[in-house]
């Protein structure tokens, strides 16, 4: 039943072996030892499972392992230092519980590449996909108009 | 991560440290039980009733045993050959491990299958049927009263609580608890106001929807149990789980690292006796996750029904008030008899009232669990007694904030218990409220369609009385420092808060502070992270705690002659001769109380009273009856706060969750009890485009003088008066009145065309 596939995670070649049935987000976390994608809802609604996928945000805990044959996947992990993002999100407290945060901020790397200097609008819709029971949203708010500025500075 | 270990001077309290765990959070590396996997783990998958109240006939687990890769599935049968009286509960022993021989309410855990691979063990889940012999059922509130449809055979009190000692052995009542206050003859006063008025309000059940679901592991060998929980209570966890095995308390041990989320969804035992027994009895390590699903049925916030009445006289001041609150506590108890006693005597509101007489009773239904949700049932009062008091003032010609004034309770002046208002800023948090509404300026109503109104409420609360932390704070030889406590970090930041008290005492940088997390074999009771007590309780304890460390080091420079200021390192250096050696400080704190007489009367109902106050501004599509809340105004008392800019996302975190609750947060249940909503597909919560346009949070300036710093517990202050805030300025809206949560569209449309 299952069989081997290839991808790239994080800038390095893999090999998993996975089931049809098993999800991304199950895989990352059996597999390779990543939790900052981790399921909550379970029907792709919350955002807390969100991981690249050839660059584009998807529901981890919905998208089936198999089709990321072939493809780059990027988690919260990724990246050996800070970004910009999460630096603005720690410096705007833009966090509580922090179970959300690594959606949050890839969503929000998403939301920069498309639209480096975003409106408050724009932020508001682009994130709505991400849900915070903390609602730490004001501060999230705040801290994607920082990182965008960091960006747009660095 | 480098850290300084040097000492400062630079004050630590009342700064803006960022959250000590910044970075695990934002890089996906914070602990979560969640995450958690161990050698041999089986997971447990939950079979649950199907039925609202039932006697179970039959369990055929036949077909799922027989599914290759499941390893074994347990029922009550099972459990009771390692606890022969499975029931657990802080108030009530009433809630079994796994449903014993009667099911309560749909959704009940009545069987688990358990396997290495949870695919396996969902499948097999599938593959077990019951039969249930129905019995009638109960849903609401009030008609649990008097209904024929009884939950519970006997009632049986866990004992902890004198006030509920009287109710042990009683049967054939839904009723958990009856509270009674009375104060002066409310009756009598009623007579002689000069106006009457009588409402009825209601809310509605609502979930805490933590985004990490509960989950529990258990890992044991016969002598020994470890529990890793996503608890907000693990020296109860370790208490209860010690009860029901009876084993002593030093061989259960309960490991919480960060959770996902609390809200008190995560508070005394919710898997955590099922997980210890199932890795008891097939002598491997068992983890249970719920889904989201999952969590509707397991612990809920009670929905109420509130009547409430007042004497008033011609001017405007209010001479008598009778308060009748019915709490749906769902199936079993949990914290629900506390919900009603402890919230219940502020449930005339924060008002000087003569003459005051209090029913508050706790009742089993056949619906899903209530328990403790931000607020301890306060919220739900708040927003009858502060609709209540709109309707009043405008009912008299009364301006609200001019009637509220009026009635105030002052600063020295008893509270319906007796007990006297004391660092209380309700004064401020009124005045700041309609200060920041600019209430005196004229309003725009609008015009056409759309219309605004603008509305505010007023709340308070006792923090809960009798209870316990303690903490422990070691110095090590380089100077840096490690806080014990039980306190759990569920996102409130109370490691940093703790750290801050420490630093504050040693005079270094919050930065040189490790908070351990909860673990009962190293960290020392606390009582539970619940109900806004920890800053002030584990606060004060980890204060003593590190004012005894100092005391230590002192008489250690002391007899070492050294100077006063010898930096740390160097004190153990010369005692030790090389870098060796800590001093440990211990800190035990447990403020005064006076348990209330039988009229409810006692001289001191509370360690610290809390304040908070809700400004809105919104409009109404009366096309549609769709509310936006354009401005959000929130004022607290905290007293002064340690580290400002937490408790700013507290104020604001606190109240757009109970904006959900006030708007559209409803749990949907049909005839048969069962939930129709189960999911956040048809459950939602808020997110970014509910949020208001505008927000303000104000903590006002005010000192805690009991508590640590001046501070006090801030995680529940805001919730109280939004729900009441937005139906008062609806109604200032449009002139439409609603008495029953949520103020959803349909509601309101309903209400205008009624």
């Amino acid at each position: 039943m299952r069989r081997a596939i290839q991808f790239r995670l994080n800038g390095a070649s893999v090999e998993a072996q996975v089931a049809p049935h098993e999800t991304l987000v199950e895989v990352l976390r059996e597999e390779f030892g990543l939790f900052g994608a981790r399921e909550s809802c379970g029907q792709g609604l919350c955002g807390c499972c969100t991981v690249l996928v050839d660059g584009t945000a998807v529901s981890g805990c919905l998208y089936l392992a198999a089709l990321a044959e072939g493809a780059h996947v990027q988690t919260v992990e990724g990246a050996a230092e800070l970004d910009a993002v999460q630096e603005a999100f720690i410096e705007r407290a833009a966090f509580q519980c922090g179970f959300c945060t690594p959606g949050f901020v890839l969503m929000t790397r998403q939301l920069l590449d498309e639209h480096p200097d975003p409106s408050e609008d724009e932020i508001r819709h682009y994130l709505s996909g991400n849900l915070c029971r903390c609602a730490a949203y004001p501060e999230i708010i705040e801290a994607v108009k920082l990182a965008a500025r960091k960006r747009r500075q660095s | 991560m480098k850290r300084a270990t040097q000492a400062t001077e630079t004050p630590q309290v009342g700064r803006s440290v960022p959250r000590l765990e910044s970075w695990l959070k934002v890089t996906g590396r914070a602990e979560y039980v969640h995450n958690l996997r161990l050698p041999g783990m089986l997971y447990g998958k939950i079979f649950r009733s199907s039925v609202a109240h039932g006697r179970i006939k039959r369990i055929d687990v036949s077909a799922a045993r027989a599914l290759a890769g499941v390893h074994s599935v347990v029922t009550a049968a099972e459990v009771k050959t390692l606890v022969p009286e499975p029931y657990y509960g802080p108030a009530f022993h009433d809630q079994p491990v796994l449903a014993v021989d009667k099911v309560r309410y749909v959704g009940e855990p009545v069987a688990v299958v358990l396997a290495s691979d949870p695919h396996v063990a969902e499948e097999a889940v599938h593959l077990i049927s019951a039969e249930y012999e129905e019995l009638p059922a109960v849903y609401d509130e009030v008609e649990a009263m008097t209904s024929k449809a009884i939950v519970h055979e006997t009632l049986k009190p866990a004992g902890t609580f004198p006030d509920l000692k009287h109710l042990k052995g009683r049967s054939n009542t839904n009723v958990a608890l009856d509270f009674r206050l009375r104060r002066g003859d409310a009756a009598k006063a009623m007579k002689g106001a000069e106006r009457v008025f009588e409402h009825r309000f209601r809310t509605q059940q609502v979930m805490h929807t933590p985004l990490e679901p509960l989950v529990s592991v258990a890992e044991s060998t016969d002598s020994s149990l470890t529990i890793h929980t996503a608890s907000q209570s693990p020296s109860f966890v370790r208490i209860e789980i010690a009860r029901l095995l009876g084993w002593p308390e030093n061989r259960v041990r309960v490991r919480v690292p960060f959770l996902g989320g609390g809200f008190g969804a995560k508070l005394y035992i919710k898997l955590e006796a099922l997980v210890a027994v199932l890795s008891l009895l097939v002598h491997r390590p068992v983890k249970v996750s719920l889904t989201m699903e999952e969590q509707f049925f397991t612990i809920t916030k009670h929905a109420s029904t509130f009547r409430i009445k007042s004497g008033v006289t011609r001017d405007g001041r209010i001479v008598a008030r009778d308060c009748e609150v019915w709490w749906n506590g769902g199936a079993y108890a949990d914290i629900g008899p506390r919900v009603t006693q402890k919230s219940g005597f502020t449930a005339p509101g924060p008002y000087d009232i003569q003459d005051v007489s209090i029913d508050s009773y706790a009742l089993y239904t056949n619906l899903p669990p209530a328990g403790a949700l931000r607020g301890f049932g306060i919220p739900q009062l708040v927003w009858a007694y502060e609709s209540h008091t709109d309707m009043i003032a405008r009912e008299l010609g009364i301006d609200p904030v001019e009637f509220r004034r009026k009635n105030l309770l002052r600063e020295g002046r008893p509270q319906a218990t007796g007990t006297r208002m004391k660092d209380a800023a309700l004064e401020k948090v009124l005045e700041r409220t309609a200060a920041l509404l600019e209430w005196e300026k004229p309003f725009d109503h609008g015009s056409g369609t759309v219309r605004r109104g603008r509305g505010l409420a007023i709340g308070f609360k006792a923090c809960i009385a009798n209870t316990t932390s303690l903490a422990a704070v070691s110095v090590n030889a380089d100077g840096s420092c490690t806080v014990y406590t039980s306190c759990v970090d569920m996102g409130q930041g109370s490691d940093t808060a703790m750290a801050q008290i420490a630093a504050e005492v040693l005079r270094m940088p919050t930065e040189s502070v490790t908070v351990v997390h909860s673990d009962t074999d190293v960290t020392p009771f606390d009582m539970a992270t619940l109900g806004s007590r920890s800053l002030f309780h584990s606060g004060n304890a980890v204060k003593l705690a590190a004012e005894d460390a100092v005391r230590k080091l002192n008489e250690l420079r002391a007899e070492l002659k050294l100077a006063a200021d010898t930096p740390i390192a160097d004190v153990f250096r010369k005692k030790y001769g090389m870098r060796a050696g800590s001093v440990m400080g211990g800190g035990n704190f447990i403020p005064p109380y006076t348990p209330p007489d039988e009229n409810g009367q006692t001289e001191n109902a509370t360690p610290f009273w809390m304040v908070g106050a809700t400004g809105v501004e919104l409009e109404v599509d009366t096309e549609t009856g769709r509310v936006r809340i354009t401005r959000l105004i929130n004022v607290a008392d905290v007293g002064t706060p340690i580290n400002p800019r937490i408790v700013e996302t507290q104020l604001s975190g606190g109240a757009i969750m109970q904006l959900g609750f006030t708007l559209f947060e409803k749990m949907l249940f049909d005839a048969e009890g069962q939930l129709r909503n189960a999911s956040l597909a048809e459950y939602k919560i808020p997110g970014l485009l509910d949020l208001p346009a505008e927000i303000v949070n104000e903590a006002v300036v005010a000192e805690q003088r009991s508590g640590p710093f001046g501070a006090k517990g801030v995680g529940e202050t805001a919730t109280f008066g939004v729900s009441p805030a937005v139906a008062n300025a609806i109604h200032d809206a449009i002139g439409v009145r609603l008495t029953e949560l949520p103020l959803n569209p349909e509601a309101v449309f309903q209400a205008m065309h009624k």
